[in-house]
């Protein structure tokens, strides 16, 4: 059996050392920080980016093991991340008692059977939580009988399953697409990773450089016009320069790139929108310095489903 | 015989299905003989408050349980053997009714020695998670039988959620424990006073 470091493709390992350097980088970075500013008004600021920097270590070898590992590795991870994220959404989100069986049906049918029918390569994926969940979900609810608020819960439930559990489930299905001359295409999946959550962490880093003037203060006071333009103008070039992870021209990587970066803008805008309505600085406490799984993949979530369409259409074999 | 391996395992285990956090709010209490006391809505709350407790304490905190249901089989061997569970009579066949919940309390007392702390749930039966029930009032006779003992308030929440009254199957919310700071016992103070007081700090420690 030949060892895993020459099965693993070429430009897949180049990537993996890319992404491994850039976290040496920001851990010196962060380091060099926590020694040279001592000033009491910025120690909140440094420890989180430090803590933050630890946890990207740990992130990033989960995800890039189960890359290595295979669909089924990435299948698997993207799973337990719908489960964890929907958790968290339910969690802050108001439901009855008489939601039980509903909300067990989401959790352990429907998350579980999306990325079972994915594992299988069928395109029928696409359909079964937006149609057959959609119509089922509400009817187990009536059967239970509680009427009041009915519309509203039956829908805050099923808004759950599309985001957590049904754009999520795009990025792996990005696994599953016959590209001709293309593979392995963890190589896609790594992509849009890479750009997506580099988006969101320049958009940090602009804002907290630059950033003067909010976007949308009364949704999230960080999110400023430097730190946006900043971000996805820099995300956009860093996704250029990885054409050659991808079946894309330069400059279609680079419009893909800036497409993946809105839409990305556009997820952590919501998913932050929904908090403010709920009254929580973060959906969670899982990563450390991050808050939530869903304070992490909301970016995923708008771009995912987007990305795997555009390479579906123009790339892929149907 | 030990049994903290098992035990220890199983605290894993809860902590992990019903993702608790943990809120301390006046801090870690000292390592001191306590009675935990605090809102009930579903079978897993004894066993996600003391999964929660830290490990020294976990040691020395006993459950109170129903002798009719617990004291047989495999029942027994979880309640007695894994959690070291003070175990009461619900029904006694004979005498008064103030008579029966003497001897409870009564017992209560004497399987709490000088070293082992309780989680009650002075409810006396679970809720559905919107109100917290007036409190029995065993937690007063207890309190006046063990002076010295800390009385420390808690408040579960979601744990209704994740699996209430009447339900087989769990559902994973992530659900919240909250430790207030320790109540003062007066043993002149009226009964009803104290029993109200007593729920006013469990309910003062719910976040929603």
């Amino acid at each position: 059996m030949t060892p895993f470091w020459q099965r693993v493709d070429p430009p897949l390992m180049w990537a993996g050392a890319g992404i491994l350097g850039l976290l040496v980088v920001a851990t010196l970075v962060g380091l060099a920080l926590q020694a040279a500013i001592r000033a009491p008004s910025a120690r909140a600021t440094i420890d989180n980016l430090n803590q933050r920097i630890r946890a990207w270590w740990g992130l990033c070898i989960i995800f890039g093991l189960t890359l290595v590992v295979g669909p089924t590795g990435s299948l698997v991870l993207f799973g337990l991340l719908s489960f964890l994220a929907l958790r968290e959404y339910l969690t802050l989100v108001e439901t009855r008692r008489a939601d039980h069986h509903t909300l067990f049906w989401t959790f352990f049918i429907f998350t579980p059977l999306q990325y079972y029918l994915l594992s299988l390569r069928w395109s029928g994926f696409v359909i079964v939580i937006p149609v057959y969940a959609f119509l089922f979900l509400p009817a187990i609810m009536a059967i239970a009988g509680d009427t009041r608020g009915f519309l509203e819960r039956a829908a805050k439930i099923q808004w759950g399953l599309m985001i957590c559990v049904y754009c999520l489930s795009y990025a792996p299905a990005l696994l599953m697409l016959d590209i001709p001359g293309y593979g392995p295409n963890a190589k896609l999946l790594l992509f849009l990773a890479t750009v997506d959550q580099l988006s969101d962490v320049l958009q940090y880093v602009w804002g907290k450089l630059a950033g003067r003037h909010p976007i949308a203060p009364s949704v999230s006071p960080n999110k400023t016009w430097e730190g946006f333009v900043g971000g996805v103008l820099s995300a956009t070039a860093i996704g250029t320069a990885l054409w050659w992870l991808t079946p894309f021209s330069p400059w279609a990587a680079a419009a893909i790139s800036l497409m993946i970066a809105l839409l990305g803008f556009a997820g952590g805008l919501v998913m932050s929108a929904i908090k403010r309505d709920r009254g929580v600085k973060d959906y969670g406490s899982i990563i450390k310095g991050h808050g939530g799984i869903l304070d992490r993949v909301d970016s995923m979530i708008f771009a995912a489903p987007v990305f795997f369409h555009v390479v579906r259409f123009f790339y892929a074999l149907h | 015989m030990n049994p903290r391996p098992l035990a220890s395992l199983i605290a894993g285990i809860a902590r992990t299905v019903s993702g608790v956090q943990v809120t301390w709010r006046d801090g870690l209490p000292n390592a001191k003989q306590s009675i935990f006391f605090a809102n009930h809505t579903s079978h897993l709350d004894f066993v996600v408050l003391w999964s929660s407790l830290p490990r020294e304490f976990r040691t020395v905190t006993r459950p109170v349980a129903a002798q009719d249901y617990w004291n047989h089989g495999l029942r027994r061997t979880v309640a007695v053997g894994v959690f070291n569970a003070l175990l009461i009579p619900r029904r006694h066949e004979n005498g008064s009714v103030e008579a029966q919940a003497r001897e409870t309390i009564d017992r209560i007392a004497a399987g709490m020695e000088d070293r082992y702390s309780l989680i009650i749930f002075p409810e006396g039966t679970r809720g559905t998670g919107e109100e917290v029930a007036p409190f029995k009032s065993g937690l007063y006779h207890l309190c006046r039988q063990k002076p010295g003992v800390q009385l420390i308030p808690a408040y579960l929440e979601n744990l209704n959620r994740i699996l209430p009254k009447g339900e087989f199957l769990p559902v994973p919310f992530i659900s919240r424990l909250t430790f207030g700071s320790a109540l003062g016992f007066d043993p002149d103070e009226p009964k009803y006073d104290f029993l109200t007081r007593a729920r006013d700090a469990v309910c003062a420690l719910r976040t929603r």
